[in-house]
């Protein structure tokens, strides 16, 4: 179908929905659309030939799909699987003397397909359309009643940005916001090991002839490509965990309380992650329990805090020193280092926990106490009954027991 | 070696004779390197610094997290001090951060005084500390600088497999 006659609100900046103008409002357009987001771990695993071959079982079931936008990048294969399916011609837009192609959200809307495929959801738009991004124009199709399909690279997702630009050396531009992924009602991932995505870049599937050696010395390397696959299943992974929880806990409440529901379901995201909380002092050995926790936090994907409960007082030179490398480990971790000036370790441990969302406190082996504090519940006991729920682990001096073996 | 002028380190808990620095900068050292450091760190009642070097890509702050550089230093730390306790050496391990892994062990050295530094110069400088490097560190660090001529057994490296029990 084409376009032709509808006139593009192209200049209109207002970011205002543009479905309550356009799109029909008849029956089974008032609910807002399904969104499903094909995820990959980097460009070239096959994420928009799998949205296209999705759109066509969905066509070939009888419904009525469309192309909003699609990015062959020259791949033939990709051409190739959109043959057949009705597309959505793209506006020109002419900035600062260049005519740019964008999606055409007005022509999509007005055209109203129960299925609109719409490629490359970090895309960013051309200044002066509706919206700045495409995820936004998403929303505008989504609340038109129309299911979209789209896909995403994990390497646009904001919170893993730095992650990956570490892991690449390259920076992603365009990103998008977690909570879009997260709005999705599902995600799917297109998984392809490196060594078949690298195999499909040397035959030309991916760029360009030309320009493969480039990318197989920069972004397309075995150890970069390890990491992101493992990013992009963890990501999900992790949305399937949290989604889990929310559908159980919405069936477990089902017909209580009304608002139930929507509290468990909101709250699910923080019952499923974990936050660790390290109890720390600044001496050399504290760096091992800081090693093992972090270590522990990437085994739970999870955030990483890192307490030194500090009796008032002035410290040492050796104890600034220790303080200064914790921050130095911290920092390179991801950690968190708090320092709490008190005289009661545990309240102030409990309360830092309670603020923190901590779910697991680790801590090194106890000195053996002196004088009247024998007297006294030992920390990880209190701990214990301070925090209810929350688990506690005193890590092991593994160090100690080597030695100790070899004697 | 080379001997320079310094200031005297302070002893860290445990090791009374000074301390003596161990940069690396990838999943595994010279194992002579190692040998050499828990040798000297023994007869001296010394304390083991092994400072893990990080390089900052020019496209992130400084301060960033760097979970997979992290993913690379941290198992052979352990390993390291697992190492240096069997033989009964205190270690305060380091990392350092930098735009190169010169910066980095540059601004580490201007943080804290080390009594010595030690480094193989069998190390990969692809992927290290190459030989110019070495040369600024000898005009330029405060400290007695330890670099082991290349040798044949260089190829025995100490790595995280030397880790023991579950890190």
């Amino acid at each position: 179908m084409s376009p032709a006659g509808l006139t593009p609100l192209i200049g209109d900046s207002s970011g205002r929905n543009l479905a309550s103008d356009i799109a029909p409002a008849g029956p089974g357009h008032a609910a807002r659309g399904h969104l499903r987001v094909v995820l990959g771990m980097a460009a070239g695993v096959g994420k928009t030939v799998r949205m296209l071959a999705e759109g066509r079982t969905e066509r070939d079931g009888g419904r009525d799909v469309v192309i909003g936008l699609l990015e062959t990048h020259g791949r033939a294969d990709t051409a190739a699987a959109a043959v057949g399916l009705e597309l959505v011609p793209r506006r020109v837009v002419s900035y600062r003397g260049t005519e740019l192609e964008e999606m055409d959200l007005s022509a999509i809307l007005a055209r109203a397909p129960e299925l609109c495929l719409i490629d490359e959801l970090a895309h960013t738009n051309a200044p002066g359309l509706e919206h700045e991004k495409r995820y936004d124009d998403v929303e505008d199709v989504l609340a038109a009643g129309i299911d979209v399909l789209s896909t995403l690279n994990v390497q646009h997702l904001e919170s893993l940005n730095d992650q990956v630009a570490e892991l690449s050396g390259i920076r992603v531009r365009e990103t998008i916001p977690d909570a879009v992924l997260a709005r999705a009602d599902e995600i799917v991932v297109v998984d392809l090991t490196p060594e078949e995505l690298i195999e499909r870049l040397r035959a030309g599937k991916v760029y360009p002839l030309g320009h493969v050696d480039a990318a197989l010395n920069n972004f397309f390397r075995i150890e970069n490509l390890s990491a992101l696959r493992e990013v992009a299943l963890r990501q999900v992974a992790q949305e399937v965990g949290t989604r889990r929880l929310a559908a159980a806990s919405l069936a477990g409440g089902r017909g209580l309380v009304g608002s139930r529901d929507q509290t468990i379901a909101r709250e699910a995201p923080s019952a499923v992650s974990e936050r660790l909380l390290a109890l720390v002092e600044p001496y050399p050995g504290a760096q091992r329990l800081v090693r093992r926790a972090w270590r522990s936090a990437q085994r739970l994907g999870s955030e990483l805090d890192l307490l030194w409960v500090r009796a008032p007082g002035t410290i040492s030179v050796e104890q600034e020193q220790s303080l200064t490398a914790l921050r130095q480990l911290a920092s390179l971790l991801g950690a968190h280092l708090l320092v709490e000036e008190s005289d009661t370790v545990a309240e102030t441990v409990a309360a830092v926990a309670r603020r923190q969302g901590t779910t697991y406190i680790l801590l090194g082996r106890p000195r053996p106490a002196r004088g009247l504090a024998r007297l006294q519940t030992p920390l990880p006991l209190r701990l214990l009954e301070l925090l209810p729920g929350v688990d506690v682990r005193i890590v092991a001096d593994r160090v100690k027991r080597t030695t100790e073996e070899q004697r | 070696m080379r001997r320079h002028a310094r200031p005297q380190a302070a002893a860290a808990e445990g090791g009374s004779g000074g301390r003596i620095l161990l940069p690396f900068t990838s999943q595994a050292i010279s194992r002579r390197a190692l040998e050499a450091a828990i040798r000297l760190a023994r007869a001296e009642g010394a304390t083991l610094m092994p400072a893990f070097l990080a390089r900052v890509p020019r496209n992130l702050a400084l301060d960033a997290p760097l979970p997979a550089a992290s993913a690379v230093g941290m198992p052979l730390l352990e390993a390291i001090e697992q190492r240096a306790a069997a033989e009964g050496i205190p270690v305060d391990a380091r990392v350092g951060r930098g735009r190169t892994y010169r910066d980095a062990l540059d601004r580490l050295l201007a943080q804290e005084p080390v009594d010595r530094v030690i480094i193989s110069a069998a190390e990969d400088s692809r992927h290290g500390l190459g030989d110019h490097d070495l040369a600024w560190l000898l005009a330029t660090v405060p400290a007695e600088l330890m670099i082991l001529r290349p040798a044949p057994d260089d190829e025995r490296r100490f790595s995280v497999s030397a880790v023991g029990g579950h890190f």
